[in-house]
């Protein structure tokens, strides 16, 4: 069956996912946004996300989030049921201020990691992952 | 004084001028309709170091007919750019007279004619001819593989790949990428990997359990050579578990993964390499962008997507060397590196005319060896062919409408999927179709021929995936390799759109019906990637169709209406 691998992927995502639109952000994603940043602006640089362009298995992403003056970052999955992934938080002690971890998407999507500095700035940094069926490669 | 940038560029439009890409004189060549070795393989030794580029030769051992693509649609920023531009276009711009043997290798109008005049291409005992005429030039010359070297042929499945490693190995590679090697399954990549007398490279072959670097694929090997500290780095395919079964490989990941390949790059020029030189997988848009986001990158021989180019590509400073595939060409690239860095190249694009280039006697028994046991099998005639059957092209080719064919009718199914490789020879009208012709159009180790069903809604989706790893405007979400080809089903695709928009008026062909969302419809196709997949071998679906008809002939197809090319 050619069938079940799409079917387990895209198990429970719903309408959106079933026709291979990317997920997108919901009011509740804005509002945990906005509960972490208070509103402030966010600037483009200071936030490093790596996230693999094309997910292997959408069950398991490897991402990877660094920002030498954060004290926190937080990660969303913009596209997920519950878009709230993880905030990490950093001491004034800590040697790195960087962490990686694995997510699940439900779909293609944007990941998006926002960095409180030790300044009290923001900056944020977004990253498109696609959840596909697969081509055919060359 | 002369600026490094000014150099590279001055070099390369002298290289033009005076014909040392290849094609300057093809037009004299084309007046005498002689072709000859020495002719073909003039080259005018420069510089210090020569890299020799092989790529995609797809367990291509023999000479084989292979028509390039007419149609390969670029989109974004590579609309309208090499190696997007096809045809008499493409000769305009590269000064290529029409008629020429440039022509024939690197275009597909008149394919069949120019066939007839030029004869069959490739073949790894003229390959090796090649090979070591350059290294009668330069005896230190790197010869580096791109990798889909062990799949595609009918003693390659039967033996694994051995035969491939075994006549390789007689051309004494110094590295080698992956890609499809990997669908031979973990344990038999390891073993062979194992085995090798050379390097397997691959800074983006990771552990998939840890997310750590691989340890049998280092990221990159040092040579010595003309007194020049040079470092290889290896690029394998990016998609593979994406693209191919996943479930083959399960203990290894991929990705581009551009930030580790910039520390590779820091980290060999820290090692002090005067000149770096990626053996890439990725494909030639990811190369581009590839090349414009990491930097320190001297030469990016580039394989996957099968594109031949008569010239290089600059990105910056950046040199893009594209070979082609099935053993069609070998790249030679000389390079002057003084002083810690490349000042220069000299570049040529080498068509292997099997008909001129004398065959390596040596290589050639170690090429009838390995195939002596399958001879019989595979020499079997299944039927003629009264079409000019081929592969490449964007949507469609007539031996994938040849194959959807046979799914159509002999999986009794409405609609047919075949998937969009580019791997796979040419046949000309008149000739037999013998059993390996069938294998080297579909020969690999997931080609269960499924049949299943699916509703209009689901094959829509099914289709605007696959045209978005086609035509994604950016580079990295792209995978390579062709639309799926549709029996069975007639579409119109806007390439301009994006995705879930791409795709309209599905029509099922045997009625003229549109596409119903809400109906089941039921559908026959191959090389799924997913594990448990039942049917029968595609080889012996096409072989059982073609036996039925004695001689085919495939229609004109004019089932897919394309928008925004």
């Amino acid at each position: 069956m050619d069938v079940t691998r799409r079917n387990a992927m895209f198990m429970g995502a719903g309408a959106l996912v079933a026709f291979g639109l990317p997920l997108r952000a919901t009011t509740a994603d804005i509002e945990a946004i906005t509960a972490f940043t208070g509103g402030a602006e966010m600037a483009d640089t200071g936030v490093t996300l790596t996230a693999p362009e094309i997910a292997e298995n959408g069950n398991t992403v490897p991402i990877e989030v660094s920002s030498p003056g954060a004290s926190e970052i937080m990660v969303l999955a913009l596209g997920n049921p519950t878009p709230s992934v993880a905030t990490f938080g950093f001491g004034a002690l800590a040697a790195s201020h960087a962490a990686s971890t694995r997510i699940r998407l439900a779909g293609t999507q944007d990941v998006v990691a926002i960095a409180k500095l030790e300044d009290g700035s923001f900056a944020k940094a977004t990253s498109t992952v696609k959840v596909t069926i697969g081509g055919c490669g060359g | 004084m002369i600026s490094r940038r000014d150099f590279l560029q001055s070099s390369m439009a002298a290289s033009a001028l005076l014909g040392a890409s290849g094609f300057g004189r093809w037009a004299r060549l084309a007046a005498q309709q002689s072709l000859t070795q020495d002719q073909l393989l003039q080259f005018d030794t420069y510089g210090n170091v020569s890299l020799i580029h092989v790529t995609d030769i797809h367990a291509q051992l023999k000479p084989i007919y292979f028509r390039e693509p007419s149609i390969n649609i670029g989109v974004g920023e590579n609309r309208g750019a090499v190696p997007h531009i096809t045809g008499a276009e493409f000769r305009r711009m590269y000064g290529i007279e029409d008629g020429s043997p440039s022509h024939y290798a690197l275009s597909a109008d008149d394919f069949e004619a120019l066939a007839r005049g030029y004869g069959k291409v490739g073949g790894l005992d003229r390959m090796a001819t090649v090979i070591n005429q350059i290294r009668a030039d330069r005896p230190d010359a790197l010869l580096l593989d791109g990798g889909d070297t062990w799949h595609g042929s009918y003693t390659c499945y039967h033996t694994q790949g051995q035969d491939m490693v075994e006549v390789m190995n007689a051309l004494k590679p110094d590295a080698m990428t992956f890609h499809w090697e990997f669908t031979l399954g973990s344990d038999r990549v390891n073993e062979l990997v194992e085995s090798l007398p050379f390097a397997a490279l691959g800074q983006n072959i990771f552990d998939a359990e840890w997310d750590e670097p691989a340890e049998l694929f280092p990221p990159y090997k040092f040579f010595e050579r003309g007194g020049v500290k040079i470092a290889v780095i290896g690029q394998a395919f990016p998609y593979m578990p994406i693209a191919n079964p996943g479930w083959m490989f399960p203990e290894y990941a991929f990705g581009i993964r551009d930030e580790h390949m910039q520390e590779v790059v820091d980290e060999v020029r820290g090692m002090g390499a005067e000149l770096v030189v990626v053996l890439s997988h990725n494909g030639f848009d990811v190369d581009k962008k590839m090349a414009g986001v990491v930097s320190g990158i001297d030469v990016i021989l580039s394989g996957h997507t099968h594109d031949a180019l008569p010239e290089p590509v600059l990105v910056g400073e950046t040199v893009i060397v594209a070979s082609g595939s099935n053993g069609k060409f070998v790249s030679r690239v000389d390079l002057d590196v003084r002083d810690g860095r490349m000042m220069g190249f000299r570049h040529k694009l080498i068509p292997i005319f099997s008909d001129v280039i004398t065959p390596d006697p040596e290589v050639a028994q170690l090429i009838d060896t390995v195939r002596a046991p399958y001879e019989e099998a595979m020499g079997e005639v299944i039927g003629q062919t009264a079409s000019l059957l081929y592969r490449r092209g964007n949507f469609n080719g007539t031996w994938d409408d040849l194959i959807c064919d046979a799914l159509l009718s002999e999986r009794e199914a409405d609609i047919a999927l075949s998937p969009g490789v580019r791997w796979g020879p040419s046949l000309l009208p008149g000739q037999d179709i013998t059993r390996e012709d069938i294998w080297n159009v579909t020969s690999m180790t997931y080609g269960a021929a499924y049949r299943t069903e699916m509703t209009g809604e689901f094959l829509h989706v099914v289709m605007e995936d696959v045209a978005d790893n086609l035509f994604n405007p950016d580079p990295y979400y792209q995978q390579g390799g062709d639309m799926v080809r549709t029996g069975g089903l007639g579409y119109r695709i806007d390439v301009t759109q994006p995705q879930g928009s791409r795709i309209s008026e599905m029509t099922l062909l045997a009625t003229g019906e549109k596409i119903d969302p809400a109906r089941p419809y039921q559908v026959a196709g191959w090389a799924s990637v997913n594990e448990d997949t039942e049917g029968p071998q595609i080889w012996d679906v096409v072989e059982s169709h073609i036996r039925k008809q004695g001689t085919v002939t495939v229609q004109p197809n004019n089932s897919v209406a394309v928008v925004g090319a």
